[in-house]
């Protein structure tokens, strides 16, 4: 074995993110470490690249043990990587960035120009050149540095359609020379055409090692997924709702979408998003990270202007300059991390009655009565465990999140945005934010759910949208939306590639 | 694949290409220059007789300030900041002196050496407790403010103690013709020997590393806590230099830090070094520093009170690195 780490751990205090993983690489050959979100994947990457130190494990690099504490230790034992944000300091220039890491400069323009970009200005500032670019020369000063193990992170995410095939033809040729590539890729389709032998790895655990041949897809993904059972009780009652909603859709598509979004692209995540939400509906968003889906609530929520696209609110066009603008439009936003939207030093009180102290007419003294009225209201539907007074920052992670989406019920919310809302939140509370969830489009609200937990979307929504690669890829009614079918559209294995494109349309 | 990655070099436009974008890379340094041109026309204009004297007298005054304000450049750098540099500085003059008034003249060169290893020492512990404390830049550099400036009262309680007269005469006077100030020479060299090296090494790349994304940095392979470390030791070398300079002029050591801290940030910043670290070099900082003190020499030559003179100083900081942003903005739109 040329690489070889097997019973790596690492906890965090409580968390375990990695608990029993094996990497075992065979020189002259493409090897593929798969994992859905939280699998341990990246915590894998920087024990081997050295950014963190594992709590047990063993390492050994062509059979003998190494104990690897920094990146440059990691350098200097041959294991070079390119992560998914370049290494690159953006205030020097592109020689300086070469001479930082003592690349030979004859075998870095011998790379480049395999790698389709010959006579790059080297006396460019490394922020001055576009990200495709600098992935490039990241790849580039990697191989030019003839490591034992290229460890590529995401490499061809953000790189136009020339450069990559490019970039796989290279990383393809890489293993000639008896030296090893650990390739990281969401795309199936990528791993099943370079990649020899792959390793899966789910909750922290290496659960599998297999040959890479024409439909491993297939089996990579049950390998992701592991036997499904648990999730057995919540399907049950998700598929009752879900047929209980199913007479509706007629109705609600009969008075017009709440929120249509046509055409919204932003740099180069986000490749023009089209669809449609009605009023009443939750409607579930899945993807893998990075997928452009933080630009999307960005756009949606007024944080950020998109290069093209419109969008209209009950009909009529809107322009977001600032997330006021969202906000008197209607649309709310839950952020995953509750710090983002809540004043965690004040009261539940307060930051329940936050949204109605925010418009400017109401500046002054703040109806102490109407206020009550209403937050009480909103504080009986939280199931809070603690009274009302108490400072926010005292609360679980998952009350704190309850208080932010009861906030816009206690305000009657038109339309919710909520970005992975549950995100490390026990089974119990995400049960009672689902059910918040519903009921608040049960009032005719209009709810955007984008998770990273698959079993969401069966739990709390209609229907799905599947984001890939800065497009919505697949749509399916939510009781068509088991994991396996979620987790092959978001890894961009799709039947029917051609009509799915560019859809989002029911 | 788009087009600034094909800027490959071609033709005879070339070296005219090269020149245009050093210009244009270096346009705030220039822009400082061309300030520094215009104010000494002005001084000139406002003050007939300004002359060599002038210019001597301007250099003396601005040298401590110009070397400890290279010091503050290169922690700045890091996307550090040193507050304790007055207090270095002091700490240098009084140890300069004590040791040169009791160890004789024959031993002033060692002497020098003593104060200005110890510059580097203190840089090195503030360097050191900011890597290893994880503590940020400015609250450990607030805290040994305190340490080196009770260290300097420590070695002498009153000014005093006595520079040997040739070492004095390093920086007074001219060379060769009346207008090169020994100053101004003593300023080159200082830079010229530590400086100029070391930008081009891997440390000098390290710190612009380290300032501009710590994260790539570290994925390059830099040891940010060595970078950290000896950046610091450079910023007290330099506010050794400094100290020696002071004590130097006067001829003894004054345990009592002057107004050094915050004119060595002011110059940085008006000097075009981001506070957030990475850009940026030591040339324009020390412009500055002359910009500033010859527009507080004019001030008072126009006879302006010196309150309403600091207010003048200070609303033309804010202005310029505000006209600086401005223009920063509108290169990044287009």
């Amino acid at each position: 074995m040329l690489l070889e780490a097997t019973g790596v751990a690492k906890t965090y205090g409580a968390v375990i993110a990695l608990r029993d993983a094996a990497l075992r690489v065979r020189p002259g050959e493409v090897h593929a470490l798969m994992g859905a979100n939280g699998a341990g994947k990246s915590t894998m990457v920087k024990i081997l690249t050295g950014a963190i130190n594992p709590t047990a494990g063993d390492i050994k690099l062509r059979g003998e043990h190494r104990e690897i504490h920094s990146p440059a230790e990691a350098r200097r034992s041959g294991i070079v990587s390119v992560f998914q944000e370049p290494a690159l300091i953006p205030d020097l220039d592109i020689s300086s960035n070469l001479r930082l890491t003592a690349t030979p400069v004859e075998a870095f323009d011998e790379r480049m120009a395999e790698l389709g970009i010959p006579g790059v200005d080297k006396m460019a500032y490394a922020r001055e050149l576009p990200l495709a670019t600098l992935r490039v020369i990241d790849l580039a000063r990697a191989l030019a540095a003839d490591p034992d193990i290229l460890l590529l992170d995401e490499m061809t995410a953000a790189l136009p359609a020339d450069l990559t095939d490019l970039v796989l033809k290279t990383v393809g040729d890489y293993r000639s020379t008896g030296r090893s590539v650990v390739f990281i890729s969401h795309r199936l389709l990528e791993i099943q055409s370079l990649c020899d032998r792959a390793t899966v790895l789910r909750d922290g655990v290496t659960v599998g090692v297999l040959d890479v041949g024409p439909g491993a897809g297939e089996e990579i993904v049950s390998l992701m997924l592991g036997p499904i059972d648990e999730g057995e009780a919540s399907r049950a009652s998700a598929q009752a709702t879900a047929s209980e909603e199913t007479e509706e859709p007629a109705s609600k598509t009969a008075r017009g979408p709440r929120l249509t979004v046509q055409g919204i692209s932003s740099g180069t995540k986000l490749k023009s998003v089209s669809f449609d939400l009605y009023a009443g509906e939750v409607l579930g968003m899945v993807g893998l990270e990075g997928q452009g889906q933080d630009e999307l609530f960005d756009v949606l929520a007024g944080a950020r202007k998109p290069d093209d696209g419109e969008m209209f609110v009950n009909g009529s066009k809107v322009k977001f300059g600032h997330p006021a603008d969202a906000i008197a439009a209607g649309l709310v936003f839950v952020p995953a991390n509750r710090a983002e939207a809540l004043l965690p030093q004040r009261s539940v009180r307060e930051n329940i009655s936050l949204p109605f102290a925010a418009r400017i007419r109401d500046w002054g003294p703040i109806n102490i009565g109407r206020e009550r009225e209403k937050v009480d209201g909103a504080i009986d539907r939280l199931q809070i465990d603690t009274r009302a007074q108490a400072e926010v920052s005292r609360l679980s992670g998952g009350n704190q999140q309850k208080v932010t989406i009861a906030r816009w019920i206690a305000k009657g919310v038109e339309t919710m945005l909520c970005f992975d809302p549950t995100r490390g939140i026990d089974v119990r509370t995400k049960r009672q934010i689902y059910q918040l969830l519903r009921d608040l489009a049960a009032a005719g609200a209009a709810v955007i759910l984008y998770t990273s937990e698959l079993e969401e979307i069966q739990a709390a929504c209609d229907r799905t949208l599947v984001i890939f690669g800065g497009e919505i890829v697949d749509e399916m009614p939510a009781h068509e939306a088991d994991e396996p079918t979620l987790m092959r559209a978001a890894h961009g294995l799709i039947e029917d590639v051609p009509s799915a494109h560019g859809g989002g349309h029911a | 694949m788009t087009a600034p990655a094909m800027a490959a070099p071609s033709g005879g436009n070339d070296l005219a290409r090269t020149v245009i974008r050093l210009a244009r890379r270096n346009s705030w340094v220039i822009g400082l220059w061309i300030l520094l041109g215009l104010l000494l026309i002005f001084t000139k204009s406002i003050l007939p007789n300004f002359g060599a004297t002038g210019i001597n007298n301007l250099t003396l005054a601005a040298l401590p300030f110009a070397l400890a304000t290279a010091g503050q450049a290169i922690a700045v750098l890091t996307g550090g900041i040193d507050l304790s540099i007055g207090s270095i500085m002091a700490v240098t003059g009084v140890i300069a002196a004590k040791l040169m008034d009791s160890a004789g003249d024959e031993f002033a060169v060692l002497v020098i050496a003593v104060a200005l290893g110890a510059g580097l020492l203190m840089g090195a512990i503030n360097g050191a407790l900011i890597w290893f404390t994880r503590v940020p830049d400015i609250i450990v550099t607030l805290a040994m403010l305190f340490v080196w400036a009770g260290t300097a009262l420590l070695i002498l309680d009153r000014p005093g103690g006595e520079i040997a007269d040739w070492v004095r005469s390093l920086i007074r006077g001219t060379v060769a013709i009346e207008w090169v100030p020994r100053a101004l020479l003593f300023l080159i060299v200082a830079i010229a020997i530590i400086w100029i090296p070391l930008k081009r090494s891997q440390l000098g790349l390290s710190i612009y590393a380290v300032g501009s994304d710590r994260r790539a940095a570290i994925r390059s392979g830099v040891n940010v806590r060595r970078t950290k470390i000896l950046a610091y030791a450079l910023t007290g070398l330099f506010a050794a230099l400094a100290g020696l300079v002071v004590a130097m002029n006067t001829g003894q050591g004054d345990p009592v830090p002057g107004q050094y801290l915050l004119a060595t940030v002011a110059a940085v910043v008006l000097g075009g070094v981001s506070l957030a670290g990475g850009t940026g070099g030591l040339i324009g900082p020390i412009v500055a520093v002359f910009i500033l003190r010859l527009v507080r020499a004019d001030l008072t030559f126009l006879g302006i009170d010196n309150s309403f003179a600091t207010v003048i100083e200070g609303a033309m900081l804010v202005g310029v690195v505000m006209l600086g942003a401005v223009v920063a903005r509108r290169q990044g739109q287009s």
